[in-house]
């Protein structure tokens, strides 16, 4: 037998809001340490586990509450604890801060300066995160509730998120086509990278003949340089539960299948933790709420293949097989997994669900631009100065995106390019730096929206090498099964190692747009179709880059080794010797503090002494 | 778990093959050529058909891995940020590559297309231990750290049996 569920109707969903919301002690103090994986690579759960301990003896009557909590956005400054009430933001919080944080802010009310943020522009010290330029222009619906949260407790997202109260709205009072008609309102569209009408795609599935209907939440997040859908999922995973479940009542489905990134562990364990919970509470299983409709979610591992982010091959995957794409001129609406209607949706497009029922699709599609709306979360990364996840309207510019939230790029060094779409996204150089970011303005440039990574490329960084790199990564991510992309894209790449190596001949370019042609227009997927993005956008953009690599022998961006050489500056070398002893190949001579040299012919350009002068004394030329 | 044990907690759904494929792997290191052939048999699924999956998709080992694992992070972000550097001078010092073990089966190196930690790249991943803003010098330090490990344990090791075996004499 099964347990009781907790929750059986919407009056008792309420009625539990109601009691934790007045169990909440307003005198309680919260801490919350951001656990998300920029701060947990900077050490965020030893400053955690501090904080528990140090609650646990304190003799404080005061009531503390330590939360480890989903991503927080400006990961540069991570390790990121908040603590409440005051919502006191503290950054790069280390383990001997703790000690000092607690005794002063916990127990005292009193601010610690010295960990507050630094407005670069101002100089003066901020309490709050909305004070902080790179929080500022952000307007947040899919991370509402990230940060804020305890991922692992379903109270917390009942109480604190008002969660499940789109759902319960949904199936007391909204038909299925209602809630299909205000998806359509808010003109929301898939944030995997298609950019479809999500609320197309529901209404053909629902109207498809075949019983049963499937649904799918893809959360394999594969392009490099993207982790927004793994913040949502380890942050708030309930709002995509919530979304699902409003969903299948939508299309009448009774199965949903997450389908999560194997390289994401933790956003497994959090899913299923809530999944469970949700289960208990009767928010999943049978007679949702109360009410006639059924619906229950299971998890997959994805087994780390690129190509699974495809529609047909994700379930491909999920039957079982290895994910091999299909033609798609029969709709997986109509004929998907396990050949029955299915619906697929991104993480996040299943995240915005919750918002768009509870306030309305009116009120989601008042952001954004004429045909993108809302708002789309971006994994800022690369070579700017603050590096995160950041959520905007649709229609804020790169620009607004890179040097307003971004603060610029690092080290004061020139922008060159922003590159979005992933694996199969263009690079947008600085002529477009006041372009609106949206579905079809991306791709009117050349690249894509793709599910979100926004990686910022300075003046050090070789077009030339970031093409070849996309098609390394796409030569071995290829499934194989059609000809124009296991074959087209390994002789681009041919190419292009050649243009890299200082082998470049006269009409490469126009091979490679020959071939990139060819490739994009003869491909059964979405993966070859666009593999030949990044290559056809650095040529758009960077022809001359690529110019000089093959009639100069020369890399502008001095990354190709073997088209740069490195020199010392006489004038800063110290004559330490570090070089010389790092060398490997004996290239480097000079006497103990005077100036020292490389010797040319020895040099294999290896760029070891490079990084160890600690004077900097070793330039590219 | 046996392998019949594993299919029965799938119910015998050839459409779990992934993920049954997975808790073997989790259960016994690596997929072992006898089980796969096992597997295949219990459900029912030509042989042929399994190892397709197994060698498809790029988290399904079929040698054992070392004693710890060390995953490098090979996404756009790491990349622009010199994780090829890292990997060029892990293959200098230890002779691997990607998907290597060492010869002392100290460590299983992989190389991953994006963990999805890029603000603080390049990332190194050691037995699930994120370090971030990792150099070649910093990620060798961390690979000699796990020598110096291993060997403070088998010294510590033998140094148990040597008061032992003074205790009973």
């Amino acid at each position: 037998m099964s347990a009781e569920k907790i929750v059986r109707s919407v009056g008792d969903l309420e009625k539990l809001r109601k009691e934790l919301q007045n169990g909440r002690n307003t005198s309680t103090k919260i801490v919350r340490v951001c656990m998300g994986p920029g701060c947990a690579a900077k050490g965020a759960r030893g400053v955690y586990e501090l904080f528990l301990e140090a609650a646990r003896e304190s003799s404080t009557k005061v009531a503390i509450e330590t939360k480890a909590v989903g991503c927080h956005g400006l990961c540069e400054r991570g390790p990121i604890v908040i603590v409440e009430p005051g919502d006191i933001f503290y950054q790069q919080v280390e383990e001997p801060d703790v000690a000092e944080i607690f005794r002063e802010t916990v127990l005292s009310s009193r601010i610690v300066e010295r960990l507050l943020y630094e407005d670069p522009e101002t100089g003066k010290r901020v309490q709050h995160a909305e004070e902080i330029p790179f929080y500022r222009a952000q307007k947040r619906i899919a991370l509402l509730q990230n940060g804020i949260i305890d991922p692992t407790s379903i109270d917390d997202y009942i109480a604190i998120g008002g969660g499940y109260s789109a759902l319960a709205k949904a199936l007391t009072h909204m038909e299925p086509e209602e809630i299909i008609d205000e998806v359509e309102k808010a003109g929301l569209r898939g944030r995997g990278g298609g950019g479809f009408l999500t609320a197309r795609k529901w209404r053909s599935c629902r109207e498809a003949e075949g019983f049963p209907k499937y649904l799918i939440c893809n959360g394999d997040e594969g392009d490099p340089g993207a982790f927004m859908d793994r913040a949502i999922m380890e942050g708030n995973p309930h709002a995509i539960l919530e979304g699902m479940i409003i969903g299948s009542y939508a299309i009448g489905s009774h199965h949903g299948y997450i389908y999560v990134r194997n390289e994401y562990p933790l956003s497994v364990e959090r899913l299923r933790e809530g999944i469970q919970r949700a289960r208990e509470y009767g928010l999943l299983g049978e007679n949702i709420l109360g009410s006639p409709h059924s619906f229950d979610i299971r998890i997959n591992r994805g087994g780390g293949a690129f190509v699974c982010g495809e529609s047909t091959a994700l379930m491909a995957s999920l039957e079982g097989r290895a994910g091999e794409p299909r033609a798609k001129y029969i709709h997986t609406v109509e004929s998907g997994f396990k050949e029955k209607p299915t619906v697929l949706n991104n993480v996040e497009t299943w995240a915005n669900v919750p918002a768009i029922i509870n306030e309305g699709g009116k009120k989601f599609a008042s952001i954004g631009t004429e045909k993108s709306k809302g708002t789309k979360v971006f994994s800022l990364v690369g070579k700017v100065l603050n590096t995160g996840l950041v959520e905007v309207p649709m229609g804020t510019t790169i620009r607004q995106i890179v040097y307003d939230i971004g603060g610029g790029v690092k080290g004061g060094k020139q922008f060159k390019a922003v590159q979005t779409g992933g694996p199969s996204g263009g690079c947008i150089p600085s002529a477009y730096l006041d372009s609106p970011v949206d579905f079809d303005e991306l791709t009117k440039l050349g690249s894509m929206m793709g599910s979100g990574g926004m990686i910022v490329m300075d003046e050090d960084t070789c077009m030339v090498n970031i093409a070849k790199y996309f098609l390394h990564f796409l030569k071995d991510e290829s499934c194989g099964k059609c000809t124009p992309c296991r074959e087209g894209i390994p002789q681009m790449l041919y190419i292009l190692e050649k243009i890299t190596k200082g082998e470049g001949e006269p009409g490469d370019i126009e091979k490679l747009e020959a071939l990139g042609k060819l490739v994009s227009e003869t491909s059964l997927c979405a993966l070859g179709k666009t593999a030949a993005n990044p290559v056809l956008s650095t040529i758009k953009y960077f022809r001359e880059e690529y110019e000089t690599h093959i009639n100069e022998k020369r890399c502008p961006a001095k990354e190709c080794r073997g088209l740069f050489s490195y020199m010392i500056n006489a004038e800063v070398c110290t004559g330490c010797g570090i070089c010389k002893r790092t060398c490997p190949v004996e290239a480097i001579s000079g006497e103990k503090k005077t100036p020292h040299t490389i010797d040319q012919s020895k040099c294999t350009k290896c760029g070891a002494c490079f990084e160890k002068c600690p004077f900097t004394a070793i330039e590219k030329v | 778990m046996t392998i019949e044990e594993l299919v029965a907690k799938y119910e015998s759904d050839k459409g779990m093959l992934i993920p049954i494929m997975q808790d073997i792997q989790y259960e016994y290191g690596y997929l072992q050529a006898e089980r796969l052939r096992e597997l295949a048999v219990i459900l029912n699924v030509p042989l042929s058909r399994v190892y397709q999956v197994a060698t498809f998709y790029a988290s399904f080992r079929l040698a054992p891995k070392g004693q710890h694992e060390v995953t490098l992070c090979m996404g756009t972000v790491c990349y622009l940020k010199g994780a090829d550097r890292i990997a060029e001078r892990i293959s200098e010092e230890y002779g691997i590559e990607p998907g290597g073990t060492t010869e002392d089966r100290l460590f299983t190196l992989q190389a991953v297309n994006c963990v999805g930690a890029c603000a603080v790249a390049p990332v190194v991943i050691v037995d699930g231990n994120y370090h971030g803003n990792c150099t070649p010098e910093s990620t060798l330090e961390i690979l000699r750290g796990l020598s110096r490990q291993e060997e403070e344990e088998a010294s510590a090791h033998k140094g148990a049996t040597s008061t032992r075996r003074k205790k009973r004499e």
